[in-house]
């Protein structure tokens, strides 16, 4: 195994790690922090393949990271925010109840 | 070398795993914050020093922080972060389908010929991302700029409360 594949396997883990938490957990906080495990263990991939990838010198991966971290802390404030607009009106934060359009 | 990527990831996966499976959503939220650390531990590894400070700044610092602002102001009184247990049905079916997944990711990357550069670690100074950023990639980081303004406001006027009006529920 090279040192690429084992980054990808570690990041393949990190991934389904937060693809079980986010399916299998009905807390809605939970199912985002699943989201953003997701999220980083893609970043993971991008720095690893800049990094032992054909062409380092191209800086594209870390490039990509950069504004993908940026949209990832983008997509967290907005999804707490729904988190605490939908408590507003339902009082819980269980997506089995969540089951309203007009609260 | 390995050894230091495998204790890395080793680190940011246990942290994940019980993060993912505890009751207590405080808990949960502290334990991702050590995940995160172990994300940029890795990414210093491998010589992506920016990304990792901007890693600690954004994850380890801010979104943890407005997670744990999220998980206190959505609590109904003092014992409700600990999270009712889930259905056995759903814990079995989410366990199922990310194993095969990984099964399925793990034996794709195992099984692929991946081409390999130079060993050695490239050169990426701060300088020349500052240059790339304000140069070839300005549209890029004006647009990051604009996504990140509209997000926050969008985040303000759906958390702030309309105290003039009547509350609905």
């Amino acid at each position: 195994m090279t040192t690429l594949q084992l980054c990808l396997v570690i990041s393949s883990l990190l991934f389904c790690i937060g693809l079980v938490g986010a399916l299998s957990r009905s807390h809605t906080i939970l199912v985002l922090l699943g989201i953003e495990l997701m999220l980083n263990a893609a970043n993971m991939n991008f720095i690893a393949f800049w990094r032992f990838g054909a062409s380092p010198t191209a800086a594209t991966g870390v490039l990509f990271a950069i504004f993908s971290i940026a949209v990832a802390a983008a997509e967290a404030a907005v999804g707490l925010a729904l988190v605490i607009a939908v408590y507003r009106h339902q009082k819980s934060v269980r997506l089995e109840e969540a089951n309203r359009l007009k609260g | 070398m390995n050894l230091i990527l495998v204790l890395i990831g080793g680190l940011m996966l246990t942290a994940a795993a019980v993060a993912m499976s505890l009751r207590n959503i405080i808990h949960s939220a502290l334990l991702l914050i050590g995940s995160w650390l172990g994300v940029s531990f890795f990414y210093l590894w491998a010589g992506a020093e920016f990304v990792a400070f901007a890693q600690v700044l954004v994850y380890v610092g801010a979104v943890s922080m407005v997670v744990l602002f999220a998980v206190l102001l959505t609590r109904r009184d003092r014992q409700d972060v600990v999270v009712a247990p889930e259905t056995r049905t759903r814990a079995i079916s989410a366990l199922l389908v990310g194993g095969s997944v990984a099964g399925l990711l793990v034996s794709a990357v195992l099984g692929t010929p991946l081409a390999t550069g130079p060993a050695e670690t490239p050169t990426l100074t701060v300088k020349d991302l500052g240059t790339l950023l304000a140069g070839p990639q300005a549209a890029g980081l004006l647009i990051a700029g604009v996504i990140l303004t509209v997000a926050l406001l969008g985040a303000v006027v759906l958390a702030a409360t309309d105290s003039g009006k009547e509350d609905a529920s």
